[in-house]
């Protein structure tokens, strides 16, 4: 035990030292100080005013007011964007904008913005009235042009009608004498026209009849050119109607109607020419508001880009201030009301480093007095810190998704980095299929940094990607290491697409020469079509799943170990790990397979594994692998069964003794001891005094315990999934390229042969590259998490959050 | 059936519905920026967000009606027969009071946009801006709502007569009353737990109604045969309570009747005498406990009928809120909220 004393720090297991810290701050530097602490962004503040609802806290106000603010950049945003401006931030002119002066300025650009805004409204109004109105010119104008020529041809035939049949004469005549003045306002026939949206149409049409009693009629032409609704902006399309009809109460109705509907009516004239001269009067009144608009919308996209232009500075300083406020509400106000008093948890290495932004915050608010920065003792438990970089990041993400871990607990995640690829690599060895993934990897990469790139040079907020490839992005490190693992078993498969080729030298089964040298690398391509092909392949496989496994579950096993030596629990150590790790009849089989391997023998496992069990006293005949074979197997038996009661009775038992021995003739004892503990350890947490409940430890230590021996066997065989997976990948990748590929190459057509290309490109991308990619992750990740972290694991910490701008400003963009 | 959909008004009822602690809050906001500030952190957020900050009891009411909608909108989408019927069931009633509140108005001369600004979103259909040109009730029919889903409803009450205020209150009455029993008739004949849980719905709402009438009808010219001819074939009161209703005269009368049936005995102990205003706040309590009630069973569509009912009456009790605290009025805000969860 001695030689674990000397081993260097373990500092990447374990999170980093976290203390817990008290601030006084002085009023008039608090500002400056949060200010500086989210600049750092090693500082987590804890919520005192818990209780207090958000508009009850001291800052409210201020907040509301950030609020407000960040709304009118919303709609600066909003309008910019509408306009179609591109908003180039040019580089500022002066670096620091106070707040109240951005508030007061901001106010300002409103408020224009919105008179422009109503002004231009109204213009646009107006245009595209006007604009209706020469549609309607048009189009009416059309209309009752044919209508008069119709009527005058109606009136030719009834002119010959009456020369031929004479009865109709007094009648006609009649007609023709109220007709001749004002030829359409015969019979008091009169007309609406007006113009409406297309998709209502019909509806008004409907109405219209309905309520005229059909006694009207209507004529309506599609308006070819699109309108601007007003109320929605948008281009929709309207159609230009006339409708005839009599009667004042007829008219009324349709007027009405008309209203009801927001068709927009229009008085056109009967009379050709004074249709033309309207016309030519709304033409240039149109050109003219034309002229009108377009200075208008100059004008104000010019304001609007110089809005834009501060647009990202302003939006940065007013979610800075938001954020700056909210961590200010999360303050107390000391007795005095003159100084804010903060508490929260800092890495202690981050120490000197707050000590001196504190130290900043008071010189440069020439505060008189300095902030109190003082280290406490906290009841609760610290927060769990681990400093990631952009590679480990990834893989750190993948253990914290199971749990983060508990505070200073041995951390999965430092293996993980090389495990987590290469267990997923033995299930998807193809080194053909790797480097597709191999490819995607870089694709991505490029694309990343090729929008890196544009976002250094326009300086833009940074584009988001879509969240699958923001996933993708965000786990490229991960991907990268899983296809060069996938490329180095893919080689040792040597499999590509399902093919063997010959690259590490010649088979040794070429011709039947006893000396020649086994192949160099991985498996030899002899075995590819061979009838003994997957037998090898199988029991190659499963024998590596196996090693693998308990390589890595021992591994576990001996992290708890140092989880145990860390937190100082002997009784983990003696009564939990201890059984643990000498009860491995699976090391052993382990051990069987590596000794089979190096000598070559034909021994059966199988055999040797159950007898070991049936009857561990028999001869072992020409199973015997190495000598004592048969001692060992009988002293690891002794010890499996000794083990069983070893890990389920002492702890518990311990535990009691040790509790009572604790609060014997103590009654008043129990504040004492716990403060002697907290001067003990003050980085953790202070321990709680809890009521000890036997038959719950009891159990509890019979859930372990039944769970670790049950788990030996099914773990085990959870590794062979690995083999499973391999062996699912080859084989689909053979029907992929057998069945499809060779099938369509067997056919002299080309276009035959091209199809079967493509199914074949496309099966291998979508099966291969993305369903087989997805399922192997997925059983490395259930590796990881159920048969290695379920050995040592607790994961029931919580994350370190410290306040910082940019988390605070990547939640924003999230949003 | 609508698994899916019932999983998700079940979700969004249980998470987002304002609860108690949140109205407490609420009550102790001082101004409406306040309430605009608490209501950001609930689901509303979204919806008050880019108001700005001179903000009025309307646009709060507004934006909150607009989530609704949304909702409303998106289950219509997704659901199928029969429950995309069931859904637009629910909105005819609003429909009813869209057509009597334009009806009405243009009676009075107002401005028919005007109008249209102040109708209930989900009662809303395409020609309803039409309603303005009719002047009796057979137009009315004729014109407008021969293409609405309340056409049926119509066959009762079609006269020649011209429009008048109180023409129109009977109007809406008896649409009401055709509407709640075709609404009871097409629950019943979904069966199962919809159409026992609906049929207690809906006849809750058809005693209140008929309690209503009564009341409201006291001291007018209408008949008691006419006023017997506008309470609902159905519920608790159906037959002997109507005709115990329509000869009632003054409101302790109606008590009497009323408390002979238990369910009701504890609605009337609440209000003492003389306090008919508090009636309704009291119907409302038992309305939303029933509601309430409905999420107890599964499998039935009773749970959007009260997911839409419980919203109403939170955009109820939101306007309540906003309006004593517009009106300073902070003392009496306890008075009309009713808590949903």
């Amino acid at each position: 035990m001695r030689i674990f004393d000397k081993l260097p720090p373990m500092d990447h297991l374990r999170s980093e030292k976290m203390i817990f810290v008290q601030l006084i701050m002085p009023v008039e530097s608090a500002h400056r100080a949060i200010t500086y602490l989210g600049d750092l962004g090693l500082l987590q503040f804890k919520d005192l005013n818990k209780d207090k609802s958000p508009f009850q806290r001291t800052f409210a106000n201020q907040v509301k007011r950030c609020g407000e603010m960040s709304r009118k950049l919303n709609f600066f945003k909003d309008q910019i964007s509408k306009a179609g401006l591109l908003s180039t931030p040019r580089p500022a002119l002066r670096s620091d904008v106070d707040l109240e002066e951005l508030e007061v300025q901001l106010a300002d650009h409103e408020s224009e913005l919105l008179e422009m805004n109503a002004n231009s409204e109204k213009l646009r109004q107006s245009y595209n009235e006007l604009f209706e109105f020469k549609l309607v010119l048009l189009k009416a104008g059309g209309f009752l042009v044919s209508a008069q020529n119709q009527t005058s041809t109606h009136e030719r035939e009834m002119e010959e009608n009456l020369y031929t049949a004479e009865d109709y004469g007094d009648r006609a005549s009649l007609l023709e004498q109220e007709m001749q003045p004002e030829p359409s306002s015969k019979a008091g026939l009169r007309f609406i026209s007006g113009i409406i949206c297309k998709s209502k149409s019909l509806k008004f049409e409907r109405m219209l009849f309905r309520a005229t009693r059909g006694n009207m009629f209507f004529h309506q032409a599609p308006a070819e050119e699109h309108v601007m609704d007003p109320v929605t902006g948008e281009m929709v399309e309207k159609t230009v109607f006339v409708v005839y009809f009599s009667g004042e109460q007829a008219k009324s109705k349709i007027v009405k109607i008309c209203a009801a509907f927001g068709a927009n009516c229009y008085p056109v004239p009967e009379d050709i020419s004074k249709q033309r001269q309207m016309t030519s009067e709304v033409l240039t009144r149109l050109s003219e508001l034309e002229a009108t608009l377009d200075a208008g919308i100059r004008h104000r996209n010019k304001g609007l880009s110089s809005i834009g232009s501060h647009l990202s500075k302003w939006t940065l300083l007013v979610r800075k201030e938001k954020a700056v406020y909210d961590t200010l509400n999360m303050l107390n106000f000391d007795v005095t009301k003159k100084c804010l008093v903060g508490e929260g948890w800092c890495p202690i290495f981050a120490k000197p480093q707050i000590q001196e932004a504190l130290q900043h915050a008071t010189i440069d608010s020439n505060s008189q007095v300095g902030i109190i920065f003082h280290v406490m003792n906290a009841v609760e438990s610290p927060p769990t810190y681990f400093k990631t970089n952009r590679f480990t990041h990834a893989f750190q993400e993948i253990v914290d998704a199971y749990g983060v871990a508990r505070y200073q607990e041995a951390n999965p995640g430092v293996y993980t980095v090389i495990t987590f690829p290469f267990l997923f690599a033995v299930m998807f060895g193809d080194w053909a299929t790797a480097f597709a993934c191999y490819w995607d990897h870089w694709c991505l990469y490029c694309e990343r940094i090729d929008l890196d790139l544009r976002y250094i040079s326009s300086a833009l907020t940074l584009p988001r990607l879509g969240s699958f490839m923001e996933m993708a992005f965000g786990g490229r490190y991960v991907l990268l290491l899983m296809s060069l693992f996938s490329i180095y078993c893919g080689l040792i498969y040597n499999e590509f697409f399902s093919r063997s080729f010959q690259i590490f030298g010649s088979s040794a089964y070429k011709c039947r020469e006893p000396n020649l040298r086994p192949y160099r690398f991985g498996v030899d391509p002899r075995w590819r079509g061979s009838r003994t092909e997957l037998p090898f392949l199988n029991s190659l496989k499963m024998k590596m799943s196996i090693l693998f496994g308990v390589t890595q579950m021992n591994l576990g096993i001996i992290l708890s170990f140092f989880n145990a030596k860390f937190f100082g629990t002997s009784l983990d150590i003696w009564y939990q790990f201890t059984p643990q790790i000498i009860n491995s009849l699976f090391g052993y089989l382990a051990l069987l397979i590596v000794v089979k391997w190096c000598s070559g023998s034909q021994a059966d496992l199988y055999h040797v594994m159950i007898y070991m069990f049936l009857s561990p006293t028999d001869d072992l005949k020409e199973n015997q692998l190495f000598w004592g074979q048969r001692t060992l197997q009988i002293l690891l038996l002794l010890v499996a069964i000794i083990a069983i009661p070893w890990m389920l009775f002492p702890k518990p038992f311990i535990l009691r003794k040790l509790n009572t021995e604790r609060f014997q003739g103590r009654t008043y004892g129990i504040l004492v001891t716990s403060e002697i503990d907290l001067d003990s350890e003050p980085d953790s947490a202070r321990p709680h005094v809890e009521d000890f409940n036997f038959s719950e430890v009891f159990v509890h230590q019979m859930i372990h315990s039944i769970e670790f021996i049950l788990g030996a066997v099914s773990n085990t065989a959870s590794y062979l999934r690995l083999w499973a997976l391999s062996l699912a990948h080859s084989e689909l990748s053979t029907v992929f390229f057998e069945k499809v590929l060779l099938l369509a190459w067997g056919y002299d057509n080309a276009i035959i042969r091209l199809l079967g290309l493509a199914v074949f490109a496309f099966a291998t991308t979508f099966v291969l590259l993305m369903m087989e990619t997805l399922s192997a992750l997925l059983h490395s990740l259930r590796l990881h998490w159920v048969e290695f972290q379920g050995k040592f694991y607790y994961g029931d910490g919580y994350k370190f959050r410290p306040f910082s701008f940019a988390a605070a400003l990547a939640d924003v963009d999230d949003d | 059936m609508g698994g899916y959909l019932e999983a998700i008004v079940r979700g969004i009822a249980r998470s987002s519905l304002l609860t108690a602690a949140d109205y407490n809050n609420l009550c102790q906001c001082e101004s409406l920026d306040d309430i605009k500030m608490h209501l950001s952190a609930t689901e509303y957020g979204p919806y008050l967000q880019n108001e700005p900050s001179p903000l009025h009891t309307t646009t709060i009411v507004e934006k909150c009606t607009l989530k609704l909608v949304d909702e409303y909108k998106h289950m219509l989408c997704q659901a199928t027969e029969p429950l995309s019927t069931f859904l637009e069931y629910i909105t005819y009633g609003h429909m009813i009071d869209n057509v009597v509140l334009i009806v009405t108005g243009t009676l009075h001369e107002r401005d028919v946009h005007e109008l249209l600004d102040k109708c209930h979103p989900l009662g809303m259909f395409d020609s309803i801006a039409t309603l303005a040109v009719a002047t009796n009730m057979r137009e009315l029919y004729r014109l407008v709502l021969v293409d609405t889903p309340l056409a049926p409803y119509f066959s009762e009450c079609i006269t020649s007569e011209d429009l008048d205020d109180m023409n129109i209150e009977i109007m809406r009455n008896t649409l009401y009353k055709a509407y709640l029993e075709d609404f009871n008739r097409f629950c019943q004949t979904l069966g199962g737990a919809t159409a026992e849980i609906m049929s207690d719905l809906l006849a809750f709402e058809a005693d209140r109604r008929a309690v209503n009438i009564t009341i409201n009808s006291i001291g007018t010219e209408l008949t008691r045969d006419d006023r017997r001819k506008l309470y609902s074939n159905f519920g608790l009161l159906y037959p002997y309570g109507h005709e115990e209703l329509a000869i009632c005269e003054d409101i302790e009368q109606v008590r009497g009747v009323m408390e002979k049936y238990p369910p009701y005995q504890s609605i009337f102990a609440k209000v003492s005498y003389g306090e008919s205003q508090l009636l309704d706040n009291a119907f409302y309590v038992e309305e939303v406990k029933r509601l309430c009630l409905a999420f107890e069973q599964q499998f039935h569509y009773a749970v959007f009928f009260a997911y839409i009912r419980l919203r109403e009456q939170e955009i109820r009790n939101l306007m309540w809120i906003s309006e004593c605290v517009a009106q300073n009025q902070k003392s009496r805000v306890h008075d009309s909220v009713v808590f949903i969860f």
